[in-house]
């Protein structure tokens, strides 16, 4: 050793002359975080899924399904004799602004019914009665056919035998845009730590670094720590830009804390990562994760109530929906959003995104492939 | 000097048929640059992952600087500079934060910039890893290796498909690194690299070690330091081409011309390996001349590593 070194300082050429430094424990988290945050951050695409398209399908959903002044329904007669008493009538109802009315020929107005253009068509049968058209499994359509014929007896002079007030409610909170604000959260989170951590890892694993990682005295758990950490980060990104969206856009009300939201937040995302460290713990390729990711997700984009409302699924499987990690996650979120639940009274959802979380990041590394 | 790395009967058999070593021995010095030798698939690459502890073995032991990976794995990553055989690192961080990130695995690293200075990157130190050559990514590759100040560098083929230059200067850091003490187990199958590179090499084939030694030991094993390769036209020669037999005895015959110490049939010519080329030469136009036939090529060259293999296994390293 001594020799050899000699020779090397006798021809000039000392190639460490600097002293070693010397790293602390975290060194490497530190390190591995600061990269995979720096990774993110030049993925033109990340940033585009992961933050820009969350806030499009908010706006773009939150538009299409705003609340219309009255709601009003939209209502075809057929042209013909008594379609212009029955329109005369309907116009002279107190509530004629909540109908848009228009006489058409039969054909047309059949056809406009089936496209969606009419929720209802009133057919006058030339003897001073009216038919109605209408389809029992369009609640839209079930609504026109019940006001419509209020109004129209109204007008025609019926009396009322009950006397009923009535006192109109949209306030923030019960809208569309509120039931889906918070679903979209959840989901996102879904996808994201699904996607960052599962797609991440196979994708090191293909080139052989994570194999290079394990070839350094780096810390195993130190290296997954870092990548759920990364998840964490853009959590509160994620949730801070809908959020702001929804209370500034679409002047959603935030009941619950921000800070219960948050710890929500990292529920959802430390167990979606234990999912998606689950899903790509053994997967070689990224087209074979693709599709085990999709498969792990798709009954959760279906029936953990993102869009809609699960309870119109069967009342047998509801359990089993419960069951999914995105419906604890979407219930508590929604809770806390839009009704401010303490935390202490979601336990059996915490409890539920818990067990998926723990029980998948267990297996997880019992069966990870670091090579 | 101190044993570096060793191994003892080593085997690896994948799913249970495939055996991928078959009772490897090595013993490696420190301040040795050695060398695996062999064909793809020969079993280097296993062979070297093992000894890295990022493979179990299936049965052997195994010790690096007089520890086993079974006690304090850990710590011996301290001592280790690796370079696997195409590990594509990060495209999008640049070259100073993929050694900075490598760096903090360690307890005590080399300054980043030294390394970097070291290996020709400095200029492209800011740049994003996805727009170097693939020169400079096999450089840095070696950088992530050597910035933990290692005492033994494992790089597994760090030429393959380089540019000559890209080559030479790799071949100049490597023994620059060995230069200052430390040791170098590396894997290859240019013949060229191990022949300048290895201190000593091992020829490997089918997961055994079937040759030792250093490269001047194992062309002397051969026989001799000279090929002189030939053609004969066929003219005269009655077309008995049919049997392995004759052609055997043709070889055979061209074996008691003087300072041949072997023979065999490459690609269509007879090479013989020669002890002293000036004495063989005219015997072997004599020998020619009363055939009646004619020489068609005649060449003498230096024999190397590439003969070695082709006497010891009858095919080219380079063979698929």
């Amino acid at each position: 050793m001594s020799v050899a070194q000699q020779t090397s300082v006798a021809e000039g050429k000392v190639p460490w002359k600097q002293p070693p430094r010397r790293n602390g424990r975290w060194a490497g988290y530190f390190h591995l975080l600061t990269a995979r945050m720096l990774e993110l951050k030049r993925e033109p695409e990340v940033v585009f899924w992961v933050f820009v398209f969350p806030l499009l399908l908010a706006l773009g959903l939150g538009i299409a399904f705003r609340n219309k002044p009255g709601d009003a329904s939209s209502v075809a007669i057929v042209a013909g004799a008594g379609a212009q008493d029955a329109e005369a009538l309907l116009q002279r109802s107190p509530r004629h602004a909540s109908f848009k009315i228009e006489v058409r020929d039969g054909e047309a107005a059949r056809k406009g019914f089936r496209l969606g253009k009419y929720d209802l068509v009133i057919e006058p049968d030339g003897g001073g009665g009216l038919r109605y058209r209408y389809d029992p499994g369009r609640p839209e359509s079930v609504l026109a056919r019940a006001e419509v014929d209020d109004a129209l007896q109204t007008a025609a002079g019926r009396k009322d035998v009950v006397a009923t007030a009535i006192v109109t409610s949209s306030e923030p909170g019960s809208r569309y845009i509120d039931f889906m604000i918070p679903g979209l959260l959840g989901m996102n989170l879904m996808n994201s730590g699904m996607w960052g951590i599962g797609f991440a890892l196979v994708d090191m694993r293909q080139r052989k670094l994570l194999k290079r990682f394990v070839g350094t005295p780096m810390r195993r758990g130190d290296f997954l720590l870092a990548l759920m950490s990364s998840r964490l980060v853009l959590m509160v990104i994620e949730i801070g830009l809908l959020l702001t969206l929804g209370v500034i856009v679409f002047h959603m009300r935030v009941v619950g804390s921000l800070f219960a939201i948050l710890l929500l937040g990292s529920a959802g995302a430390m167990c979606f990562g234990g999912v998606g460290l689950l899903t790509a713990s053994r997967a070689q390729k990224i087209e074979s994760v693709s599709g085990l990711m999709n498969l792990v997700m798709m009954p959760m984009w279906i029936f953990s109530g993102v869009f809609f409302s699960y309870e119109r699924f069967p009342a047998v499987i509801q359990p089993l929906i419960k069951a999914l990690p995105l419906t604890a996650l979407n219930d508590a979120l929604r809770a806390t959003i839009l009704e401010g639940t303490p935390l202490m009274h979601q336990w059996p959802r915490l409890l539920v995104m818990f067990l998926w979380g723990g029980v998948s990041f267990v297996l997880a590394l019992k069966w990870f492939r670091w090579t | 000097m101190a044993v570096a790395i060793q191994c003892r009967d080593l085997r690896k058999t994948y799913d249970g048929k495939v055996e991928a070593v078959r009772g490897l021995n090595l013993e490696i010095q420190t301040g040795e640059c050695f060398g695996l030798l062999g064909p793809n698939g020969a079993g280097k690459t296993t062979t070297i992952e093992i000894l890295e502890g990022l493979l179990e073995p299936t049965s052997g032991e195994v010790s690096i600087l007089g520890h086993s990976w079974r006690e304090n794995a850990r710590e011996m990553r301290e001592w280790l500079g690796i370079s696997l055989q195409e590990t594509r690192l990060s495209e999008k961080l640049s070259v100073r934060e993929t050694v900075e990130l490598f760096a903090s695995f360690y307890r005590e690293p080399r300054s980043c910039d030294e390394v970097l200075e070291q290996l020709q990157l400095m200029e492209k130190a800011d740049a994003w890893v996805g727009k170097l050559s693939g020169g400079q990514r096999q450089r840095l590759a070696v950088a992530t290796a050597l910035v933990c100040n290692p005492k033994i560098l494992f790089l597994d083929e760090p030429t393959t498909g380089l540019d000559p230059q890209s080559r030479r200067q790799l071949w100049d850091i490597i023994r620059e690194f060995q230069r200052a003490g430390g040791t170098v187990l590396l894997t290859t199958h240019y013949m060229d690299e191990a022949e300048r590179l290895c201190d000593r090499l091992a020829i490997v084939d089918h997961g055994e070690i079937i040759a030792a030694g250093s490269p001047a030991d194992l062309i002397e094993r051969l026989g001799g330091h000279h090929v002189v390769e030939f053609a004969v036209s066929a003219k005269t020669k009655t077309k008995t081409k049919t049997t392995g037999n004759s052609e055997g005895a043709e070889l055979a015959a061209w074996r008691g011309l003087p300072s041949v110490e072997s023979v065999r049939e490459d690609d269509g010519m007879v090479a013989l390996s020669v002890k002293e080329p000036h004495l063989t030469i005219p015997a072997l136009l004599d020998a020619v001349g009363k055939q009646g036939s004619e020489l068609q090529h005649l060449t003498t060259r230096q024999a190397s590593l590439e003969d070695v293999f082709v006497r010891l296994t009858g095919r080219h390293l380079r063979e698929e």
